[in-house]
């Protein structure tokens, strides 16, 4: 860990729903036996095997921002069930459990921040908000976040995890991709730098559009990252799927992410990422002189 | 062509009934027969009377059908009627050709454009070797190669979009399905030449609007267009592909409700009777849209027109703000 320095003692923000409550937690990847204080401590990352365990958006906030840097943006902007959309419950009551589940109004929070000073916009998922899936809001958010940056004149960082698009909004749904991507490339026009970050799992219409166009793009390890499921490809091909296919060492080795980067030493990336990018960061001292 | 249909829908099955007692007698009538003609104006009366009541009520449902009917109009049909001079352009430079997608340059009304689509086919050789009408990553990527190529030399774009969706397969991962459609989504975002999206079949999700940003997004009659085919929504929310009619109608596919949603900018007729009842009238009606459309944009200047086309993708959706 060298000069990382962490802010906060404990990190106890994982996604329950992954990591059972108890003080033993088994690894979903590799079944090892795990004290959670020392996962809290290690960023919810298996000590046997590394596999990343899931954590909320309000992990990587405190993971990736200097302490109480961010300062959300348009937090309440809520979806709306238009097409009074009904499965096995009201879409609009999906929306209202979630809520109360997460304590979020949607499945993405976005806002500004620093990391080690240096000012970013900054957009994270949340697969606990009805498994992450892209609606309106979601895509509206993320347009908007990469709007602020455009405006100013900031890097724009979005940390993915989502099944892909919201089913329950149909095509409004599914024009988000454009949205979404239209913005990223009105920063790439302007030159600003955007880094997109992939967690586990971000599939569908998420990964086909704004979480593939990140200038940079980073996987955490053991991510399932792919366009179409598992379970659908193994359908239409009628055939067993290869060891570690759409996952992130895959994507590495297919040359479609430029680095997979251990949680721990996520934020210090970032920073030395954005010091390349940033005119005025370029000749800034690390941040353990600072 | 009433007496070449393979093919029949069920609620097409009474329209084709009379058409087939129609042709059957002309057969006969082979001499001046009074009485049969009468008989044969009177059937021919009935069946565009029936024809016009069953699609003037089409359930979404049944528009998918269509959308989906085996002797509809694919892309290639549309582009020998409507346009001149085409020249197919292949493979995307880095991989190798996919046949789900063509692309090519071709002249409407004498003036130069690039057209991309999917392409279905209708043999079993040819729908395996156009996979379907199911693009892989090099098919978006010949796509986006050849609308650079028109944005290049300031030509405008049309395409024509068709599919089930992007092929969900193994080499379709590895080389970068998702990656290949968001580039897309990107570029096409802010080409500076005019671009012109028309649905003539199935519009399934990415797969479709991986070649589906434009200044103008047009679709046929009978055709669909969502997030996912209504057979992969009743599988994942109802747990039955087989309530696809449902998730057909709950997910609201059919162009009216494109429409009304703002997602499309204008519903172009077909022939009475589906697009797959008469190929040259639907062509006709199609070229006569697109052709109005791309007058309307040829005034527009590139910085307007890529200015425009964003703006108009990032309204779409539905929220409320509260505080
Ligand atoms: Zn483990």
């Amino acid at each position: 860990m060298a000069w990382f320095k962490r802010e906060k003692a404990g990190f106890d923000l994982q996604d329950k729903k992954s990591l059972p409550d108890g003080i033993w937690v088994k690894c979903e990847s590799c079944g090892e036996v795990l004290y959670r204080k020392e996962l809290d401590r290690l960023f919810s990352v298996c000590t046997k095997c590394g596999f990343h365990f899931r954590i909320t958006c309000e992990g990587y906030i405190s993971l990736i921002c200097d302490e109480n840097s961010f300062q959300e943006t348009n937090a309440h902007i809520q979806s709306v069930d238009m097409l009074k959309f009904r499965d096995s419950e009201r879409y609009s009551d999906r929306i209202k459990k979630a809520m109360t589940k997460t304590g979020m109004s949607e499945a993405v929070r976005t806002g500004t921040a620093s990391i080690y000073g240096l000012p970013v916009v900054l957009a994270v998922m949340d697969f606990r908000f009805v498994g992450g899936s892209m609606g309106s809001v979601v895509g509206e958010k993320i347009a908007r976040a990469a709007e602020l940056a455009f405006e100013q004149h900031r890097p724009f960082i979005a940390v993915s995890a989502s099944g892909g698009a919201r089913m329950q909004e149909s095509a409004y749904s599914l024009m988000q991709m454009a949205k979404t991507s239209a913005r990223i490339a009105m920063l790439s026009d302007a030159k600003l730098p955007y880094i997109s970050i992939l967690t586990h799992p971000t599939t569908g219409g998420v990964t086909a559009s704004f979480s593939m166009l990140g200038d940079v793009i980073i996987a955490e390890p053991g991510a399932l990252i792919g366009f179409a499921g598992p379970r659908v490809i193994k359908q239409t091909i009628g055939q067993d799927l290869p060891e570690g296919f759409q996952r992130s060492e895959f994507l590495l080795n297919h040359g479609f992410v430029d680095a997979i980067v251990h949680r721990k030493d996520l934020k210090q990336t970032l920073y030395q990422l954005l010091s390349f990018f940033l005119e005025d960061a370029a000749d800034k001292p690390l941040p353990e002189q600072v | 062509m009433p007496s070449q249909h393979k093919f029949v829908l069920e609620f097409e099955k009474p329209i084709v009934e009379i058409e087939r007692r129609i042709a059957e007698l002309r057969e006969l009538s082979q001499n001046e027969d009074l009485a049969m003609h009468k008989e044969i104006e009177r059937l021919e009366l009935k069946s565009q009377k029936l024809r016009r009541e069953v699609f003037s009520r089409l359930t979404r449902w049944q528009r998918v059908q269509l959308a989906r009917h085996p002797e509809r109009p694919y892309m290639l049909d549309y582009v020998s009627r409507i346009f001149t001079d085409f020249i197919e352009l292949h493979g995307d430079r880095a991989y190798g050709d996919d046949p789900a997608i063509v692309a090519g340059v071709c002249k409407f009304d004498g003036i130069p454009i690039a057209i991309v689509g999917h392409q279905k086919a209708r043999d079993v050789k040819e729908k395996l070797r156009r996979n379907f009408g199911m693009p892989h990553p090099e098919g978006y990527r010949k796509a986006l190669r050849v609308m650079k190529l028109a944005a290049k030399f300031n030509r405008p774009i049309i395409s024509l979009v068709d599919t089930m969706g992007a092929y969900p397969g193994i080499g379709a991962e590895e080389r970068g399905q998702a990656e290949a459609i968001a580039r897309n989504l990107f570029e096409m975002s802010h080409l500076p030449v005019p671009i012109i999206i028309a649905i003539i079949g199935e519009g399934a999700s990415g797969g479709a609007l991986g070649i589906g940003v434009g200044d103008r997004v047009l679709m046929m009659e009978n055709t669909w267009y969502s997030v996912i085919s209504p057979e992969g929504c009743a599988a994942i929310l109802f747990h039955d592909a087989g309530q696809a009619e449902r998730a057909a109608e709950a997910m609201k596919v059919a162009p009216p409700d494109l429409m009304e949603m703002g997602i499309i900018d204008r519903i172009i007729e077909e022939p009475s009777g589906g697009a797959h009842s008469d190929f040259d009238q639907a062509a006709v009606i199609l070229r006569q849209a697109l052709r109005e459309e791309l007058d309307s944009l040829m005034q527009i200047t590139k910085d307007e027109l890529v200015k425009r086309r964003i703006e108009k993708f990032c309204r779409m959706g539905v929220w409320k703000e509260s505080v």
